[in-house]
């Protein structure tokens, strides 16, 4: 397999799983702006976290800001899919940030709401998943060289 | 071609995004209308009274109600329409029943929201999300929640729950209540007539308010 068609399965791989974290956060937005309270199966968690002043950024709520991330995860990943190296290196950035994010969510939502949201969790795997492809993109890259 | 492919799916996912949000969003605000009045009246008294539709309207509602009771969670959503239908005066009564232990803060938490100018949201969340704070441990946490989630000042707000203000508001309603004969949770008035306890429910209370409205309007 040559490397630009590793590089197009890896970049439309991580496009893919930006999109479904574009889709969530999107709901997430919508639900937020309605004033509608998101339903987690029942569990009372998802309002002590959604509704938390966390959820807010300067009045902004945080699945606004997270589902302009993925989409410019979702971005940077079809141009490189597409060979445009620049993107590349903006997508990982991109993804770093998120990165940085979730570790910060996470820790507000484990140590100072006691709450897990699962929006949040689902969203929290898809950025680690996005970040494992981020680290492992050099191996692999390098393993073809 | 190729080369325009990249821009034209990511601008192709740009439209999908925000055309959806809109459409869910459009979705959403029409199944769940805010009320368009939630301001609460003040009545002669000084006691505060949270009042849905004209002041004129041929027939008023008034509800005694306990946040935590299934039976008034289940009018919730009947009443509002029927206010809507008729035009109806809705007046909501804390009643906080004893036996449930987290109706008292809700009425509190609806109470504080009323301080902000939303009731009647507040009045609506605590309804449809009974099934999950009334089992809760914490219920506070998730009024708190609630509060966020209809963006109010949350620090106004926490401190609304806790002040002596809105405390004497739920008992001087509950005193109102005990003193025309209020013992249980839904009891409903239609134009200070008391609907007999078999008939409020979702299927015969519409029939009682078509009948309060000939009753008003005898020659319509």
């Amino acid at each position: 397999m040559s490397r630009s068609c590793v590089q197009t399965i890896f970049y439309s791989t991580a496009a893919l799983i930006s999109l479904v974290g574009l889709a969530e956060a999107t709901y997430l937005t919508v639900v937020f702006l309605s004033g509608e309270t998101a339903v987690c199966g029942g569990s009372p968690d998802c309002f002590q976290v959604l509704g938390s002043s966390y959820a807010k950024i300067g009045g902004v709520p945080v699945s606004g800001l997270g589902a302009l991330a993925y989409f410019s995860a979702f971005t940077f990943a079809t141009f490189a899919a597409f060979g445009y190296a620049q993107a590349r290196r903006f997508f990982a950035w991109t993804v770093i940030a998120m990165f940085c994010m979730t570790l910060w969510l996470l820790f507000v939502q484990a140590f100072r709401l006691h709450a897990f949201c699962r929006y949040c969790l689902f969203s929290a795997a898809l950025i680690f998943l996005l970040t494992g492809l981020v680290v492992a993109r050099p191996v692999a890259e390098t393993e073809k060289n | 071609m190729r080369r325009y492919l990249p821009f034209i799916i990511v601008i192709g996912v740009a439209l999908l995004a925000v055309g959806s949000g809109i459409f869910f969003y459009r979705a959403k605000r029409s199944a769940n209308p805010t009320p368009k009045i939630s301001k609460a009246d003040t009545a002669p008294s000084g006691e505060s009274i949270h009042a849905l539709g004209p002041k004129d309207a041929p027939v008023t509602l008034e509800e005694f109600g306990d946040f935590q009771c299934p039976p008034c969670g289940k009018l919730s959503e009947p009443i509002n329409q029927l206010q809507k239908k008729y035009n109806l005066r809705v007046i909501f009564r804390q009643f906080p029943l004893p036996m449930h232990a987290n109706a008292k803060e809700a009425a509190f938490a609806s109470e504080a929201a009323a301080r902000q100018g939303r009731f009647w949201q507040m009045h609506d969340v605590l309804y449809r999300e009974q099934a999950v704070w009334s089992k809760s441990t914490d219920a506070r946490a998730l009024f708190n929640a609630y509060a966020g989630m209809l963006q109010l000042d949350l620090g106004r707000f926490r401190k609304d729950m806790d002040s002596t203000e809105v405390q004497r508001q739920v008992e001087t309603d509950q005193q109102r209540g005990a003193d025309i004969g209020v013992k249980t949770t839904p009891t409903i008035f239609l134009n200070d007539e008391v609907v007999p306890p078999k008939q409020i429910n979702p299927d015969e209370l519409p029939a009682m308010v078509e009948a309060a409205m000939k009753k008003a309007k005898p020659s319509s």
